[in-house]
């Protein structure tokens, strides 16, 4: 624990006061004292998961960064690591739980899945990314990514946090929040933000096949 | 060519029932073809007649081309030896085969998956819903003219991404720019979404005869809960605090392995396979190189064989800490077990991570060999490791686990299933031998060159919890034994049979290779048609087949030690869904 850490330049402590007093402004004391708790849930998807526990081991050993505090309930958490893969079946579960998580939230979009679809990006249930719904903070390449890198991650995701500024932080700004909405399974799956697009696509997909001319061959790929 | 298929029953089946049953005298196949009506007598007769007890995959496969669906049913005894394959063959059109479940239970969630996924009623199945994917998906999609969103061409490579200096990406080719695709004229306005009520109305309620009204009560586990290992959802039916029925839900970590595997190339396979049971990664690559060098007809040299051996046994050790680590996790011993284990798992990964370049997905089998020898030092800290670090470790958690009280009393009796209902069930691995089944197929079904070592099948013969826990840490011993052996005749030599290819020749034909993994028995069965891609590539996932027990041992158990049941199956959820 340093003073200095948080210690503005330019105000001068007594000599026997120094390493106890530190003058510094709110923003900084609380960013300084968020960055150094965040509280992961404990919430994992597929194969980076077990490197997310890894990362939690003794030998890479998170608590250094006071990490390691994982936290089942998304009630108690402040960052969520999408570690794997993202699957429509499990999306909407995902959404519902950062919905449930309280503000300020963090995601990490942990590994090539989590962040775009990685190997498995052409499958028919998988979600290209988890950001296609959620907002993420971090993205951190590799299949799976080493503890290192999802510490280098951590550390990316602490100085993130040591640039915002109370003043202006959505979760201090007047009224709620607005939740994600939580996508649903139909045929495939559906975003209740794009209704329209997908009626106008299906619509218009059946009228090209209705008015097909056969004398035209089909331009393929 | 012929593989594991036996002539001498063969012969006998089809002299038995001679109207119904065929050779299957297609080239590179092997076993019979049987009439579909028939099937359910045949296999009785199978069963009970001539010793055929395990069901040890069912899968399904479309000739599109034929306008055929085809069942592949593998049939093994629990007493070893080589199996029997019996095919029965339906129309497109109207796929409807008899169920299986009423012989074997293992058949369960095997059905539901062809189902899902290829579109084959099952006739007789007790609970015939989608299971990877969710009711109300559009289509099967391991058919092959079914075409996902983001279908580029039949098979890689694909054109598109040859270098030609034109780069182009699938997203912008759909029209809403994402995975996504709808049946034509949907409307999501007046779409009715489908309700659970079939998963909830098929769970079973008893007839309470006491004088106090209570309720049974319908409680969700998962997906998203710490005991699950990962996203896995049980429905669970609760009188009090005891479990009156459980139904597992899965399929939300379906990343269609089957479907882009049948798009790659033999090899782009091997990395895939890492992904499966992603603890166990060199496991997966032994099942999967096994199954193609079947076909292919090549061998690996000498030292090959034994550093697989090396690299499957040193898996093993590493799974069976995991598992018995997060078992305590669910115990509630909450993550010093794990601490423990983990720090062996590093060690062991280091190995990993020298001679294959990756920690977790190690990519390093190929067909006929391996893909790089050990690098200079790696030899040594193997010897230190399995002759000295884990024998001493294994016997140090013994000593901590084994005789704890706790341990004794929360896991003795608990979650127990019969030697019966765990073959029936098509249970493998430790959770069969903890019931007193001693198969193995290091022994039962010898592969690579397992038969050259010195070591005893672990076994045990409660079927409960401790005996799990038990068989895993005596079979922790039996790895280390094998280790110590294959590193002490690890011989000099070239690592690749032939040249190394980027693309390899793999006669048509079928096959299906085997291996003991950590959780049980790891099947692929593999189509070839010549063709530089698989026609048909079909895991038989051990996590997947051994939770049809699960309902079976947490029945009239407390709600508690659901949590612990689960645990001590050891499900790896990347193979459980694929």
């Amino acid at each position: 624990m340093g003073s200095k850490e948080i210690h503005l330049p330019g105000y001068d402590v007594p000599a026997e006061m120094q390493g106890q007093v530190a003058i510094t402004t709110l923003d900084k004391i609380y960013n300084w004292s968020r960055k150094n708790s965040i509280w992961p849930m404990m919430f994992g998807l597929a194969c980076c998961a077990i490197e997310m526990i890894g990362a939690a081991a003794s030998r890479y050993d998170i608590s250094r960064f006071g990490m390691e505090v994982m936290r089942p309930s998304p009630r108690q958490s402040d960052l969520m690591i999408v570690s794997g893969t993202v699957t429509k079946k499990m999306i909407p579960q995902i959404v519902r739980l950062y919905n449930q998580m309280p503000e300020p939230r963090y995601v990490i979009a942990m590994g090539a899945c989590a962040s775009g679809g990685g190997p498995f990006k052409e499958g028919y249930t998988v979600v290209s990314g988890v950001d296609k719904f959620i907002p993420v903070d971090v993205y951190i390449p590799g299949c799976p990514p080493t503890p290192q890198a999802l510490i280098h991650g951590f550390l990316a995701l602490m100085k993130k946090i040591e640039r915002e500024s109370i003043k202006e932080v959505a979760w201090y700004k007047k009224g709620e929040s607005e939740p994600v909405p939580v996508p649903v399974l139909g045929p495939d799956l559906m975003d209740l933000r794009k209704f329209e697009l997908i009626r106008e696509v299906t619509h218009r997909v059946s009228e090209v096949e209705e008015n097909f001319n056969p004398e035209k061959p089909e331009v393929e790929g | 060519m012929i593989d594991q298929t036996t002539i001498v029953p063969a012969h006998r089946l089809v002299q038995r029932f001679p109207q119904w049953v065929a050779a299957d005298e297609r080239p590179g196949y092997s076993g019979f073809l049987v009439n579909p009506e028939h099937l359910v007598e045949i296999v009785r007769s199978l069963r009970d007649e001539m010793g055929y007890d395990y069901l040890s995959s069912i899968t399904g496969v479309d000739y599109l081309p034929e306008g055929k669906l085809e069942v592949v049913y593998h049939f093994y005894k629990t007493t070893g030896g080589s199996g029997l394959n019996l095919k029965v063959q339906v129309s497109r059109k109207e796929a409807v085969v008899p169920s299986l479940v009423p012989l074997y239970s293992g058949a369960n969630f095997q059905e539901r998956e062809i189902w899902d996924l290829l579109g084959i009623h099952f006739v007789g199945h007790p609970d015939l819903r989608r299971i990877l994917t969710w009711e109300g998906f559009h289509g099967h999609p391991l058919r092959k003219d079914w075409k996902e969103p983001f279908f580029e061409e039949e098979t890689k490579p694909f054109k598109s991404r040859w270098p030609e200096g034109q780069v182009q990406r699938i997203e912008d080719k759909n029209p809403f720019k994402d995975n996504l695709q709808y049946p034509n004229e949907f409307d999501p306005e007046t779409w009715i979404p489908h309700s659970e009520e079939l998963l909830y109305s098929g769970l079973k309620k008893i007839k309470k005869t006491d004088d106090l009204h209570t309720d049974q009560v319908i409680i969700n586990l998962g997906p998203q809960h710490p005991s699950t290992h990962g996203v896995f959802r049980m429905v669970v039916v609760m009188d009090g605090e005891t479990i009156v029925d459980l139904r597992p839900v899965m399929g939300y970590l379906h990343r269609n392995h089957e479907k882009i595997a049948e798009r790659n190339t033999f090899l782009q396979n091997m990395p895939f396979t890492d992904r499966l049971d992603y603890i166990c990664s060199m496991s997966n690559n032994f099942g999967y190189a096994l199954a193609v060098e079947k076909l292919m007809g090549v061998k690996p040299p000498e030292r090959a064989e034994y550093i697989r051996v090396i690299m499957a046994e040193l898996t093993r050790v590493m799974n069976h800490f995991i598992a018995v680590g997060f078992l305590l996790n669910d115990l509630g011993a909450f993550f010093t077990p794990v601490l423990y284990a983990l720090e062996e798992r590093e060690l062991i990964l280091d190995v990993f991570e020298e001679v294959s370049g990756s920690r977790m997905m190690c990519n390093y089998f190929r067909f006929g060999g391996l893909a790089r020898d050990f690098p200079e030092g790696s030899e040594e800290k193997m010897r230190r490791l399995v002759f000295d670090r884990l024998p001493r470790k294994i016997d140090e958690m013994d000593e901590f686990l084994t005789k704890n009280d706790i341990i004794l009393g929360r896991c003795e009796g608990v979650g127990v299933i019969t030697a019966e209902q765990a073959i029936a069930n098509s249970a493998s691995g430790p959770v069969l031998r903890a019931s007193g089944v001693p198969y193995d197929l290091r022994r039962a079904d010898p592969y690579s060159i397992y038969d050259r070592f010195d070591f005893d099948v672990a076994v045990r013969f409660h079927g409960d919890i401790y005996d799990r826990y038990l068989v895993r840490m005596d079979e922790m011993r039996q790895s280390v034994r094998i280790l110590q052996q294959a590193v002490r005749d690890l011989p000099k030599g070239p690592i690749m049979s032939g040249k190394p290819q980027y693309q390899v020749r793999v006669p048509a034909g079928e096959s299906y290779g085997r291996v003991e993994g950590p959780k049980g028995e790891l099947g692929f069965y593999v189509i070839s048609t010549g063709k530089p891609n698989p026609w048909r590539y079909h895991v038989r996932a051990p996590s997947l087949i051994n939770l049809t027990s699960l309902a079976d041992m947490s029945r009239n158990e407390k709600i508690a030690d659901v949590v612990t049941i689960l645990g001590s199956i050891d499900i790896v959820l990347g193979e459980v869904d694929r």
